[in-house]
């Protein structure tokens, strides 16, 4: 399943940020219960951006979900740098960028960038980053006395993203964390997105709907087929980086978004 | 200073322009409430004139120079009998309050609980209200114990609904990332869950300001000497009308500042706005 995948071109090679291998998740009863991931293994390489995608059903989120120590596997195993996801979340390995920016809309946006600093087990020696320099580097900068109520929904998922980061995750897991911006405000995000990753070199796993955002950011993407949710494809994508919102328009980039239209007819 | 515009003394704290700010705002209150008031004024006028025009005898509807009368010559029972159910109505909407605040948490965290016990808070809730005096005096005695036990009750059943409502409030994604933040249950209580809950916590807190002083006022109804409510029913028997209605006055002003109470509280207290995301 992995054959399309070019490892050689790879820096990271036999480096995996996240290991999954013959991952089985059943919901529910015996017999009453559906599958939602069924014999899923893939490698995601440190430091590379992967986006996900995939018809409804087909199980994406509940990877990411399982990854983030939030789905409870049924069957085969999930590694994060080496650890069980349950072990990786203690740790402060990950962080979850959701489709809301989940933010508490009566602390201010320096305080909910906080608070990943104020609850859970902090580790002795950690370093975390600085909130009001993560602000800066969102965009938000000025903004640190808003309330959530007052900000744009861009904005909010730009705080929801700038808490992210707070704690210096190795990976940033996020589940259609633009998906319900609109169209103008998805773009810039996106860019912008790029270039954090640039910066930090924060490993990423996108969840999207967007053949598009799903090209225009990842390095690689995981096709997933529904019912049951399996990988259908896990290909890199050839086109250079930095990428600009121009390069869509390119032939390069028509055709691996024509390619993957044509493997999500097929799941 | 004199002539600063509203926005301007409004940054300054503690200056001359602060008391220009109150003054302009006060302006301002008046001009809002405009209508509201002279619609008032035009009730109670309207009121006078039909008690005169139809020379209506002062025993079945006095009119309001009758009851601004009362006020004066009976100020000290008035006064005398308003601070036993200005008691009564706190107390009973702390107590009140407090225990279902108390009961909400522990429905939220123990559901085994909340199926238990809910439908016996719901079977209290429909006992009338006026059924349960006479049998919490033979209870608790003639004291002011019933009183605060009938007004804590009134308050007690919506406070627990809307806070067992506010406390599960906290959307799935919210609780999924204290999950991924390791966060402990008491940090998800105390950062997520409460703050959560008070909007609605608030909600009912006016309800209740206003329906405590109606409990104190009906459990004194039943066999007491003291308070606005035993007032009510004397100067009804003996058909002293003004006194009636200056009592009735002074029982929904109580309602009312103690509405305004909770609501200056809930300004002060909650000061966000739930977003809507996206």
């Amino acid at each position: 399943m992995l054959e399309t995948l070019n490892r050689a071109s790879q820096a990271q090679v036999g480096n995996s940020a996240v290991s999954v291998k013959n991952l089985h998740i059943r919901f529910g009863a015996d017999d009453s219960g559906f599958t939602a991931l069924s014999d899923v293994s893939v490698e995601i390489p440190a430091g590379s951006l992967v986006t996900m995608l995939g018809p409804s059903g087909c199980g994406k989120s509940t990877l990411l979900r399982t990854v983030a120590d939030l789905v409870h596997i049924t069957d085969g195993s999930v590694s994060v740098h080496g650890q069980t996801p349950r072990k990786a979340r203690e740790g402060r390995d990950f962080a979850f960028v959701f489709q809301e920016a989940t933010l508490l809309p009566w602390r201010n946006v320096i305080d909910n960038v906080r608070l990943p600093l104020l609850v859970g087990k902090r580790e002795a020696g950690a370093t975390y980053a600085d909130p009001e320099e993560l602000l800066a580097l969102v965009g938000l900068k000025g903004r640190e006395k808003s309330m959530p109520h007052e900000l744009s929904g861009g904005q909010r998922q730009r705080v929801a993203i700038a808490r992210a980061l707070v704690t210096r995750p190795r990976i940033l897991l996020m589940d259609e964390p633009f998906g319900a911006l609109d169209e103008i405000t998805r773009d810039k995000l996106n860019e912008e997105l790029l270039r954090l990753w640039q910066e930090t070199g924060t490993t990423i796993l996108f969840v999207t709907h967007s053949i598009p955002e799903a090209v225009f950011l990842g390095q690689h993407v995981l096709m997933l087929a529904a019912h049951p949710g399996r990988v259908k494809e896990f290909m890199k994508v050839d086109l250079p980086y930095p990428r600009s919102l121009a390069m869509r328009d390119t032939v390069e980039f028509i055709q691996v978004t024509a390619h993957l239209r044509k493997l999500l007819g097929e799941c | 200073m004199a002539n600063a515009l509203p926005s301007e003394a409004e940054g300054r704290a503690l200056t001359d322009g602060s008391r220009f700010r109150i003054l302009d705002g006060l302006a301002a209150a008046i001009l809002r409430h405009l209508p509201a008031t002279l619609a008032i004024l035009g009730c109670i006028l309207l009121w006078q004139l039909v008690v005169w025009g139809f020379s209506v005898p002062t025993f079945m509807a006095p009119g309001p120079v009758d009851v601004i009368k009362a006020f004066g010559e009976n100020a000290g029972v008035l006064w005398t009998n308003f601070w036993p159910t200005l008691m009564e109505a706190v107390l009973g909407f702390i107590f009140g309050n407090v225990i279902a605040v108390l009961l909400a948490v522990w429905f939220v965290y123990s559901p085994l609980a909340e199926r238990a016990f809910y439908p016996i808070a719901v079977i209290i809730k429909s006992i009338p209200i006026i059924a349960l005096a006479p049998i919490l005096v033979l209870l608790v005695g003639n004291g002011i114990a019933p009183k605060i036990i009938i007004a804590g009750l009134i308050c007690f059943f919506p406070t627990l609904v809307n806070m067992v409502q506010g406390l599960k409030s906290a959307s799935p994604a919210m609780l999924d990332l204290m999950r991924i933040l390791s966060a402990s249950n008491s940090e998800i209580f105390w950062k997520v869950r409460l703050p959560g809950s008070l909007p609605f916590l608030f909600a009912a807190l006016k309800i209740a300001a206003t329906s405590s002083v109606m409990g104190a006022i009906v459990a004194e109804w039943i066999g007491s000497s003291y308070g606005l409510g035993a007032l009510i029913i004397e100067a009804t028997y003996n058909f002293r009308s003004p006194l009636l209605y200056a009592t009735v006055v002074i029982a929904a002003s109580l309602a009312v500042v103690l509405f305004f109470a909770v609501s200056y509280a809930e300004s002060k207290i909650v000061r966000w706005k739930p977003t809507t995301d996206h």
